[in-house]
Parts: C-alpha cells; structure tokens; sequence
C-alpha cells in the first residue's frame, strides 16, 4: 500500500534502475536491498582471491557462467613468474566452471574499455565488478559498482548481491567545450571542486547539454572516475549517442531510464564548461587540480603514459596523433601509448595513428593496465615525473614512492611529451580547433 | 574488548600505500603484511604489534577495491582501524573479510601514535587510557553485525546454503 502511494515520486537514474530491477515502483535512499546482477567481473588481480575464497565454500557450480567476465588485464602479458600463475588460476577456473567470458592474450583488453566494446554491458544492468573502476559502465545508463573479492566470490554463488540505495549528487555541465578540452578535464574539474570523499557512498548524475555532446569515449572517462571522488555509481542518461555505440554490440534489449529533474538530490552542482581550462591534477590527489596554465614553474618530466580504462580508446588516441603528428617526443621523455583493446588498436593501425606514434618516437604498448598502478611496462625511478591519462596520482602509484604522477587528458600529455614539460597544445604552435 | 596501541595517520590513505601494487602478485597474508603501510611509514610492518590500532582521517582505504589491503592490515596484527569516514569499497572489503573498522571522528582528532587505546564493540566505546577520555560510536547495523556474527560474508552466505562442507 506504502510502495502505491509512493508511484509517483519522483526518481534518480540510481534509484530508478534498482527499483526496476526488483520491480517495485519506488525505492527510497538509504534502504538496504539484495538485488541480482547481470554481469560481474574481476581481473589476473581480484579474480584469483575470489577464486580461493570461492573454492573453500566447496560449491560445485556458479549461478550463471554466462554472467561471469573475467579480464586478464592488469599484469599482462604476465610480468613475472607469480603474475603468470595467477593467470593460471583464472584460466583453469574458466574452464572447470565453463567461464564463456574468459579473456587473456591477443583477444583481450582493458576490462573498461574491453566489455563495453563487447555488447556485455546493457543500459539498465546491474554490475559488480572486483575493480573499482567497474563505475565506468554508467556512461551506459548501467548500474555498476565495484565491489571486493569476497562480494564477488559471494555473488558467483548466489547471483546476487546487496546495496543500500545511494543518495544522489546531481553535476549538471552546460556551455560549450573550450578547444583542446575532454571529458578528463570536466571530471578532474570537478574532482577538485568537491574532494576526493566529495561524493563518499553517493549516486553521482552527470547530466547537461555539455554532457549530451560529448562522445561515448569522453563519457566513459567521466563515468570512470566517479570512484575518484568516492563515488559509488556515476550515471547518465542513455541518448541516441549511447544506442548508436551500442548497435551491433549488444545481444540483448536496453533498459533505457530518463532523468528526471524533480527527483530530490543530495545537492545539485552546476558547471559552465565554457570557463573549463586544460588542467593537471598534482601529486598525490586527484583532487588537486590546477590549469595548466596556472602551474607557477616548467615542470619538467621524464615520462609520459597516454592509455588506460580512462583514456585508452580511440577517440584519446586521435587526440594524441593530431599532437605528435609531424612532431618527435622530447629526448628526456619516454611517451608510452596504451591502446585499450585490440580493437581500438587495430583501427588506430588502419587510420594511421599508430606509424604517427613511432615517427615521432613514442613507444606503443600491447593493451594492459601497466604503467597506471605501477605493474609495469612503464615504471618510475625515485624522483621521476610523469603525465598520464590515468586516473591515480598517489603516492607510489606508477613506481617508486618518491616518484610522482600528473593527471591530464590526451592533449595536455601529448603536448607534454613534445615539450618535456607540462605544458597545452597551443604552447606547440597549434592553433584552437574544435575537438 | 580490544585494546592496543595507536598509531595515526592522515586524511585519504589509499589503498596504494596501504598495500602497493607491485606486492599484488600474490594473495599470501602473512606475504602481504609485510608490505602493510610501507608506502606511508616504511618501517610499519616491522613496529606494528599484534593487537594495535591503526587510527585515521577522512576516507581511509580510497581508490582500488583490492580486497588485499583489509587482508594486509588484519594479517600485520592490527586488530581493529578507527577512522574519521572510509571509502565504499574498502567499508565493504572489511566486513567482509572480518576486519573491524569504526566510524569515530571525535575519537581520531583527539588521539595520538602511542597512545593506548580500548574499544568496546557492544557498548560501542572508544577508551583513549592515555589521554583519559572516552569516545562513544554509532552502533554497526543489524544486517552488517548478522555477517560479523556468521564469521563473513562466505559463511553467511553458505549458512543459507547449508553447503556439506564445514567452513
């Protein structure tokens, strides 16, 4: 009787997707439920801790071996004898349990960028993912958290898992995009306007017309990082952008929800991304962030890591290539580009952009984590800098502790790569052009 | 009652310095305890002793959601972390692992490493014996205690299960 009356509340993205999938009319923030999932995941680093704690339940069988996706992506192509044995674990438990979703070797890909791609992940779906960055799928309309090794292990047997229905922060974006300018420059922005607990255990909306224009590449960089503001989900709205990145992907029909302004939120942040700049967050917080052009010193660097769950895909690539086209990477930097997937680095091969990358000395990388939390392919000495479109500038993050990391989008490290310090396009001569 | 020595630290401890990811080639605890805070405090692991509390600000256990970090702190002998707020994950990661975590602001500010701490879970009270002061916390919900209470989240889960194997 309580639930009928309530019909007409009005909902956020958050809310409506769980009430949906337990089909009840109206869920209120704060109530604890246990709802089932359409997908979980876990990578060659969460998977293996999973798998043991699965195994000692001494279940024979998971819940659906369909809705398991494991990505071997983190350590891979394994770096050492122990990462290779972790790969091992996954990959026999792929096959005892008949994992139809097992990825490892020239197939696969950052899981971010990898599912995605793949159709797995539907608007209105449920995702746990042993990975914090499981978040990214919200640019989908997906709700997608991440979760531990035991919340996985626990939710491979049960097909379920429990939440409490999270207050929402709404981000409305409007104005037009400054030249240069991306969906990593909007959410590090923002990360710098409300903290790195700014949005501790909260539904984060992003929605505008600034958001509306941006692509699926850019979105999924936003929805990303949600997680660096403390986040629990970053959701936005399914438009026709979204329908057309998922046509011929995706096996299974969308739930698709609208965003309606009149539900209530936690609080409601509006930005005029037309007064967004380029900007770098600093050592050792996302959260601390200035214009690049602000940055009082030349700070010179050693490294540069342009890939990553949060701007390996095509679109940052293209950005990259517009930058080094024609150019060399500084001789004191190592400018190391990341294609997140084979297929994103195989229509980077096919446009061209990966013969750009070598002429101008970069060094181009199989897909992999790597570099971004310090596994390899790209490590720090003691001292060293670098500039990365990764999504993590703590201490000891990419190597040494006493090594640091600068966060941008693509442009502000391509451009940095060329200087050898942090520095924007237009310092190269390059002109504004629209994105 | 649990009670140990303090030692403090600050705001946003990630989960990076709580256990680096170059140590994540394994998920040994007695091997992951070794590199516990090393990031922050290199000579951690050598000076924690069993039954200590680690004491700290606003959102510790931010970014990844490597369950390694709640599995390194529980197996370094830290008996229980008192903190301002923790991040989602690692909320979750703890209960779920059965490392004890409080929710207690009043009691961070107004502690300080070495000193001697005693909590009280049922009465939900922090006791600083060094500075003679007493710190009450929320209670942990019904829901969160139930998992606690079956040993974890696995133990809950196949308590509904009645799975043949004894865990």
């Amino acid at each position: 009787m309580k639930k009928a009356l309530e019909k007409r509340k009005p909902m956020t993205l958050a809310q409506k997707i769980l009430a949906h999938k337990l089909s009840v009319p109206y869920l209120e923030p704060g109530e604890l439920i246990e709802v089932p999932v359409d997908l979980t995941l876990a990578n060659d680093i969460t998977a293996p801790l999973a798998i043991k704690i699965f195994e000692e339940t001494c279940m024979n069988r998971v819940f659906d071996p369909e809705k398991i996706a494991l990505v071997m992506d983190h350590f891979t192509p394994n770096k050492d004898i122990k990462s290779a044995e972790q790969v091992r674990i996954c990959r026999e438990f792929a096959k005892r349990y008949g994992i139809k979703h097992y990825y490892e070797g020239g197939v696969c890909g950052i899981e971010h960028a990898l599912l995605p791609e793949l159709g797995l992940v539907a608007p209105g779906d449920i995702v746990i993912g042993a990975d914090s960055h499981t978040c990214t799928y919200g640019a989908l309309g997906a709700f997608a958290t991440g979760v531990g090794s035991t919340d996985l292990a626990a939710a491979w047997i049960t097909g379920k898992t429990w939440f409490k229905v999270p207050e929402t922060i709404r981000f409305v974006y409007y104005g037009k995009l400054r030249p240069w300018v991306t969906g990593k420059d909007l959410i590090l922005y923002t990360i710098g306007d409300i903290g790195v607990d700014g949005a501790l255990y909260k539904a984060m909306e992003f929605v505008g017309v600034a958001v509306k224009s941006l692509s699926l590449a850019d979105r999924f960089t936003m929805a990303n990082m949600a997680i660096e503001a403390g986040g629990k989900v970053g959701l936005m709205e399914v438009d026709h952008k979204t329908l057309k990145f998922l046509k011929n992907r995706l096996s299974k029909e969308p739930t698709i929800f609208k965003v309606d302004i009149l539900a209530p939120c936690e609080d409601v942040r509006e930005y005029d991304v037309s007064q967004i700049d380029l900007v770098v967050a600093l050592p050792h917080l996302p959260s601390n962030v200035k214009k690049v052009i602000d940055l009082p010193q030349k700070i010179y660097i050693d490294q540069v890591v342009i890939g990553s769950c949060t701007n390996g895909r095509y679109e940052d690539l293209a950005m990259a290539a517009k930058i080094l086209k024609g150019r060399r990477v500084n001789p004191n930097v190592r400018c190391i580009i990341i294609p997140a997937t084979p297929e994103i680095y195989r229509t980077a091969l096919r446009k061209g952009l990966i013969n750009t990358f070598l002429e101008a000395g970069a060094i181009v990388s199989p897909p992999t984590c790597g570099p971004c939390l310090g596994g390899h392919m790209g490590i720090l000495a003691k001292g060293e800098k670098a500039v990365a479109t990764t999504n993590r500038n703590f201490v000891g993050r990419m190597g040494h502790p006493e090594s640091e990391v600068y966060l941008s989008g693509p442009a502000v490290a391509a451009a940095s790569a060329v200087l050898g310090y942090i520095g924007t396009p237009e310092e190269l001569g390059l002109k504004a052009k629209e994105n | 009652m649990l009670k140990g020595k303090a030692w403090k630290f600050g705001d946003n401890i990630d989960t990076d310095v709580i256990i680096p990811a170059r140590y994540l080639n394994t998920t040994d605890p007695a091997e992951l305890a070794k590199h516990c805070m090393e990031d922050a405090d290199p000579d951690f692991p050598k000076k924690v002793k069993k039954g200590d509390i680690i004491v700290a600000g606003r959102n510790f256990g931010c970014g990844s959601s490597r369950e390694h970090a709640p599995i390194a702190i529980k197996a370094s002998g830290v008996s229980c972390v008192i903190a301002e707020s923790f991040a989602r994950i690692f909320y979750r990661n703890a209960f779920n692992t059965g490392l004890l975590i409080i929710e207690c602001p009043e009691a961070v500010r107004e502690t300080e490493t070495g000193d001697l701490l005693e909590v009280d879970i049922e009465k939900g009270e922090i006791r600083n014996k060094t500075k003679k002061k007493l710190f009450k916390f929320k209670p942990i919900p019904e829901f969160m205690r139930n998992i606690l209470d079956d040993g974890g989240l696995i133990p809950h889960i196949m308590k509904k299960f009645q799975a043949s194997c004894n865990i």
